[in-house]
Parts: structure tokens; sequence; C-alpha cells
């Protein structure tokens, strides 16, 4: 068996598994469903402003790809550094780094495992969004493959950025309490739940600093009416902007795991 | 050079804690070696040192000629490892999880036999976090052998396994000794070594205290039989190579049939036992 082959078993392992573990479906998979559905419905009698034909935009349609940037975080950042951290305190990790599994074949599975869930999970808002509260999707191709880059950086990205993070919590049990939170305040100053440049211009430049922002910035790009640009920073959907923050967020993840990630805790 | 583990005063320090303070043994190609000794007195750490999972602090250590603290993923593919007791999530099938873990090495064993061998057949396509303690440590076992290890390290392996399962399991290891697995063993129990094990080394306070066939472990003076009996309420106990000889004169100079007579060979739990409580005397 080559790395590439046992790589795309891990893959199959690790979607099966993720899908059995009940929390981690509801809290990463199943999760900016929720809020998409819970914000559709409680600001259904409210107008999120009008497109250049004059056609009001709905709380679905302007939620939308709040929540499928929020779903890049979860099924990246918060699903791996959780995952990995609990996989280290339980013994999976330990008895893993004693089999000729190579370590890049475990890291094909993991992102591969945030990939496939990642894009379920994608589609499933898509779907939900179009069929139960008619929001209009895009027809012109280039946003699709706009959607695709920001999406597959974006989630590749903070995959990585997920794995790097697992060193951080001491033991699987704190893992939760020390991820969630920073994937909450991520979520607050990023523009996902709040619109962005209603936030105070110093906490937008924090929030500049972080991938998050421009993970939704790029999503609305694609999902908002060309006429809402005027409402981003600068006025501008600032594509190349969300290119150059995630690939630089990429390459620190890709450092960060290379240097910090180990099998197992060496004489803990 | 036939051996497959080499250890040369071996030494781990942890902080100013010294777990091991220059441990030497052989094994042997074939053999079954069995490492005891009470709690803490460093037989995981050196286990865990061979497997490659810590780095010593001094010494020499070779395992199928290679450093553990440098092994490659070859060198993983011949080594079978059963940790302690892990808590996994668990949300595969055994089958689903024996048969993952196959695809990792180059020459496995058939998934079906190995199911056989550690008696799940019937719990194959349950789920492993619904196992038993008992059958969950025999899902260990198993992924511990399931890639024909040249070398099978084996860390307590049978806690929490009813005396059944025990059995079951002896029979298991013994059939793979057969096949000519070595296999370095720790264990709690005395009667587990003594069936498994062809030598022994007893670790206490970081140091190895004595090493030999089973059969030979705490010396020959260890061994000597003891004969008690009871005169006018008085225990008396006496060490003699000729028991049979003292129980005799007992018999002659005394008034018949002496009383509470015993005589004790010692097994090797008593002879542990001792070594354990005296570990300066020795080596």
């Amino acid at each position: 068996m080559n790395t590439l082959t046992l790589g795309f078993s891990r893959v199959r392992y690790e979607v099966a598994t993720y899908f059995r573990q009940g929390d981690s479906v509801f809290f990463t998979f199943l999760f900016p469903l929720v809020m998409l559905t819970i914000f559709s419905v409680a600001f259904s009698e409210q107008s999120f402003g009008e497109d250049a034909d004059g056609t009001s935009v709905t709380a679905a349609q302007f939620y939308l790809p709040a929540m499928i940037a929020a779903g890049l975080l979860l099924s990246g950042l918060q699903n791996m550094a959780i995952d990995i951290a609990n996989e280290k305190s339980d013994g999976t990790l330990k008895r893993l780094a004693g089999t000729p599994l190579p370590v890049v074949s475990f890291f094909i599975g993991k992102i591969g495992q945030v990939l496939v869930t990642g894009v379920l999970q994608a589609a499933l808002l898509l779907l939900v969004a179009r069929v139960a509260f008619q929001v209009p999707l895009p027809t012109d191709p280039e946003k699709w493959l706009t959607f695709a880059w920001v999406f597959l950086l974006g989630v590749t990205t903070s995959a990585v950025l997920g794995i790097a993070l697992s060193g951080l919590p001491r033991s699987g049990k704190s893992a939760t309490a020390v991820i969630i939170p920073i994937v909450l305040v991520l979520q607050f100053i990023s523009g996902v739940y709040l619109q962005f440049t209603s936030l105070p211009t110093w906490l937008q430049n924090v929030a500049s600093v972080f991938p998050l922002k421009w993970f939704a910035q790029g999503t609305r790009s694609v999902f908002l009416p060309s006429n809402f640009e005027t409402l981003e920073s600068g006025e501008s959907w600032n594509l190349t902007g969300v290119l150059i923050a995630t690939a630089i967020w990429l390459v620190v993840g890709l450092v960060a795991c290379r240097v910090t990630f180990r099998w197992i805790r060496k004489d803990s | 050079m036939t051996s497959v583990v080499s250890v040369r005063d071996l030494s781990k320090r942890y902080g100013h804690f010294e777990a091991l303070k220059g441990v030497s043994f052989d094994i042997e190609r074939g053999e079954t070696f069995a490492l005891l000794g009470p709690n803490g007195a460093g037989k995981s750490t050196t286990i865990e040192i061979l497997e490659g999972y810590r780095d010593r602090s001094g010494g020499e250590a070779t395992v199928l000629g290679t450093d553990p603290g440098k092994g490659g993923l070859d060198w993983k593919a011949r080594l079978g490892i059963v940790l302690q007791s892990t808590g996994e999530s668990g949300n595969v099938t055994v089958r689903e999880q024996l048969a993952h873990f196959a695809a990792f090495y180059p020459n496995p064993r058939d998934v079906d036999e190995v199911i056989a061998a550690v008696g799940l057949e019937e719990k194959q396509r349950t789920r492993i976090s619904k196992l038993s303690g008992g059958q969950r440590r025999r899902v260990d076992v198993a992924l511990g052998i399931i890639g024909t290890p040249e070398l099978l390290f084996l860390d307590e392996p049978t806690t929490g396994f009813d005396p059944e399962a025990r059995r079951q399991f002896w029979e298991l290891i013994k059939q793979l000794k057969r096949e000519g697995t070595t296999i370095l063993l720790t264990t709690h129990y005395l009667d587990e070594a003594a069936q498994l094990g062809d030598r022994a080394g007893v670790i206490a306070d970081g140091r190895l205290i004595d090493i030999g066939r089973i059969d030979e472990i705490g010396g020959a003076e260890a061994r000597v039989p003891i004969v008690r009996w009871r005169t006018d309420g008085m225990l008396h106990e006496q060490r003699t190579t000729t028991p049979g000889a003292l129980v005799a004169s007992l018999y002659a100079e005394g008034s018949g049939e002496p009383r509470d007579l015993e005589v004790v060979r010692p097994g090797l739990e008593d002879i542990y036992l001792q070594l354990i409580a005296r570990p300066e005397a020795l080596v």
C-alpha cells in the first residue's frame, strides 16, 4: 500500500466515524444549517436591502454566505482542533503511531474528511436555502468559479489551522472549552452574525487579521447581489485580498503543523 | 547477532526522577520474555522506549537491529504493539477496525482468522464502543497481531479478563509462539508469566534485580522447600533440600504424627514477592 492509497482509506474511515459521532454531527455539521433556519424564520418579515432591480433581499439570502463561511470554520478549524486533541488524549494517535501508517496518509485522511463533510454541509445549506427559503442562487458561472476557489482554499486553510491548534488544549476534555470560544468570537467579529461594516473600525481591523473575515467576504461576493459590494469595507469585494490573506494563513498553518504536530506527547 | 531485542545499561530520567537506573537484557528470536515488577517499577517505561514511544536518557537499545528512537515505517511494520488499555471512542466495528489496520501492513494476517483467534466472531459487526472491557482488550490484541509481527509487545494484556478469557488468551499467545513470534510481555500475573514466559526479568525501583529462566528466577536458594510443623503450640519452620528426611526424623523423634505439618515448595509468586521485598539483596 502506498501513502496515497492509505490516505484514501483513511478518508473513508474518518468520514464514517465523523458521522457516527452525534455531537460532531450537530455542533459542526448541522449547526450552520440550524442558524440559517433560525435567522431566516426570525427575520422573515425584515428586508436586508434591495438588489439592483429593487427586489428585496431576505434574511435567508443575507445569511446564506455568512453561514457557509461559518461552516468552513466549523468543519475545518473547530472539527480538526477538537477531533485531534481528543485523539491525542484517548490513545488513538498513540496506537496509530505504533503502526506503519505514514503521517502524510493520516493527514490526507483528516483533510479529506474536512473536504467531504464541508462540501456536503455547503450543499445542504444551498439546498435548504433554495428549496425552503427561495433564495435566488447565482446563474453566472464565474460566480460559481469564485465560490469553488474560495471554498476549497478556505476549507483547506481552516482544516490546517485546526490541526495546528489541536496542540493547544492540554487534554481532550478541555478541547471544547478551549476551541469553541475562539471560533465563537471569530464569528461575531468577522461579519458572520453581525454586518461587518457596522462594527467599529478598530474591531474591523482586528478581525481582518484573521481568516474568517476573508472567507465571509468571499462567499458574500458570490451570493449577495452585486450592488451590495458598496457595503463592504473599501466598497469592494476585494477578492485579491481574500486570496492573499487566506494563502498567508494557509502557509502559516502548514508551518505551524510541521513544527508542532506530534503523534504523542513524548515523555508526558 | 541473533538477539531481537538488546538492551544495555538503559536509563531514563524524568526531571530529577530516575525511572530506569541501568537495565540490561537480551531477547532471542522466538523467545517469550516476561518483564515483572510492581507498579511504577519501570516496566512500562522500558517497553515504551523499545516501542519507540519514549526517548532514553542513556544506555543502548536495539530492536530488530534498529535503534528504537530512530525506527522508520519499515521497522514499525515488523512490530506488533499492544499498549496498556486505551480509551478510544470506538465508533467502528471490530471487523472495520481490523480490516482498516490490516491495510497498513505489507503482510497482514487474514482478518477472519484474527477475529476467530481472539474469539470475537459473534461481535465482529459490533461497534468497539459497545464491547465489554475484556472484549475491547481482545480487539487491542487482535490489532497487535494483524500485521504478522516478528516481535510482539504485550503491556499487561490480560488486565480485566475473566479466568476463562485469560486461558483463551494464553492459548492464542502459545499459538503465536509456535509460529515463531518473539514476545515481550509485562504482567502483574505471575501465573501468566509462568504459563507464557521462557525467561523473565524482575524490575524493581528502576533496576533489573533478577533475570533468568522462569524456573530459575530467584536462584536455587529461593526454591528450597519449607517444612512447617507445630510442637507445644510453637510454629517451627525449616528450609531444607531434604524435606522427606526431615519429616521422617520429626516423626521418629516426636510422638508420632507432627501437628499442622506442611511441606511447601515456593511458587513463582512467593519467590517474586521475596525478591521485590528486598531488591538491594540481589545484583
